[in-house]
């Protein structure tokens, strides 16, 4: 365990935290895909360059174009 | 059940989920420590087993290959499942004449996109739809592989959005074709596992020449079945991001029509 | 200190479950789930890890060298995937939800509708 490992540690901990605290969806959009990436880069140190490259593609780019899809859809739909 | 009921329920649960964690840490080796008997054992004969350099690869697609299979099924029952809770709403909202849907398509008043999002994403589209197949094809050396590959080459069909052309994205990625592409990765992977039955062997055996450590033509079904997921995966979530934007322009067309 | 990877893990599952069940957006639920799920990611890899071990790619290593474990890698790459597109799943259920009730909040959603 160095200093590395625990720098990102806390840094997925507080992406994690900011995540859920973020209650405007819209916004949350944003803020899951810097946690994706911040997932990524903590998959890289933990010597996982697979699952990293996975998380960044999904994480920081599928799932927050999902969410802004849906929450367009609702919104065109509401107007 | 109130907010405050909630909480409350929250709380027993985290306590509960604590104790339990602490007790199973304590039976963990220390962070850096891990001596996983299966872990070894494959780092020291999986490459000389499977010619394949990338071990990730061969333990998913080879060694577990019918627990991915499993996986595989789960996504191809997810992405149906998307697709038929929206297209149930698009029935509803279809309008009669749907014939000239093509016209409307061109004059429907689409959202100004800025020429600097156009040029950007004209220009990523080529490289990002190579380093995709580079990921897929070159699973079982390096890291990357299907599920990675596919979901890169699913971003591609994104920026064709992205650059304002909805139109010319039903044209690179028209529902028959994803659809086809995600049915023919999960049942080709079902299908490889098949030679190995052909043969008399299990389901799955890896039964085709190996080739040379290192080649792209090497490790024998971890390509193939690396092939198979990764046409599967690009159709599965192409699929997906078609339904919601469908989904999106049609309520904007029927609100300006 | 060496304890910390698997705290994390355990702050991510908690946190995660603290905003589904205080969720007032259905939107905003589907995402804290995907961190529950990222929790798992987590440990599997922490517990998978050695250290100063190299990533299990033996191009430039030969087999054998000290590299970390493939096993427990194989199982979060395809999690990774396969969740996402179980999210999408559920971000359309929000969609039709929102269609049928016209809202996003699931306290509001308390008396079922057919």
């Amino acid at each position: 365990m160095d200093l590395l490992h625990g720098l990102v540690l806390v840094f997925v901990a507080i992406g994690g935290t900011a995540v859920v605290l973020t209650r405007d969806p819209l916004a949350q959009s944003i803020v899951v895909s810097f946690y994706g990436i911040l997932l990524g880069i903590l998959f890289f140190v933990f010597q996982a360059p697979d699952v990293a490259l996975s998380q960044i593609v999904v994480g920081a780019v599928a799932l927050p174009m999902m969410i802004l899809l849906a929450l367009a859809k609702a919104k065109a739909e509401e107007e | 059940m109130s907010l405050r009921g909630r909480r409350n329920l929250f709380a027993l649960g985290v306590l509960g989920f604590s104790v339990l964690f602490l007790w199973g840490l304590n039976g963990l080796p220390a962070f850096g420590h891990y001596e996983g008997v299966y872990g070894i054992t494959l780092n020291r004969v999986a490459v000389t087993q499977r010619h394949a350099t990338n071990l990730v690869a061969a333990v998913t697609f080879d060694y577990r290959g019918f627990d991915t299979l499993g996986e595989e099924f789960i996504l191809f029952a997810a992405v149906v499942g998307v697709a038929i809770l929206l297209r149930a709403q698009r029935d509803e909202a279809a309008t009669p004449d749907e014939e000239d849907e093509e016209t409307k398509d061109e004059s429907r008043d689409a959202p100004h996109t800025s020429d600097a999002v156009r040029v950007l994403g004209l220009a990523l589209i080529g490289p990002t739809v190579l380093f995709g197949l580079y990921i897929v094809a070159h699973g079982h050396l390096t890291p990357g592989g299907g599920f990675q590959g596919g979901v890169v080459l699913a971003t591609a069909a994104l920026l064709v959005y992205l650059t304002g052309e909805y139109v010319a994205l039903r044209r690179v990625s028209p529902e028959s074709v994803t659809e086809l592409a995600e049915s023919v990765g999960a049942g080709g992977y079902a299908a490889i596992g098949f030679i190995g039955l052909l043969t008399g062997q299990a389901f799955l055996t890896n039964v085709l020449p190996l080739g040379m450590t290192g080649q792209l033509n090497s490790s024998g079904t971890i390509l193939l079945i690396n092939l198979a997921v990764g046409v599967g995966v690009a159709g599965g979530f192409s699929l997906i991001l078609a339904e919601f934007l469908e989904q999106t322009l049609l309520v904007r067309e029927r609100e300006h029509g | 200190m060496s304890f910390l990877p698997f705290a994390v893990a355990a702050w991510l599952f908690a946190v995660g479950l603290y905003g589904i069940v205080t969720s007032r957006h259905l939107i905003h639920l589907v995402v804290c789930l995907s961190v529950v799920q990222s929790s798992t990611y987590v440990l599997l890899l922490a517990i998978g890890y050695r250290t100063g071990a190299s990533a299990p790619i033996f191009v430039e290593i030969p087999p054998g060298a000290p590299a970390v474990d493939p096993v427990v890698q194989a199982l979060t790459l395809t999690d990774v995937v396969v969740a996402a597109t179980v999210s999408a799943l559920l971000l359309a259920m929000a969609v039709q939800v929102h269609k049928k009730a016209g809202t996003f909040d699931p306290d509001e959603l308390d008396t079922l509708q057919g």
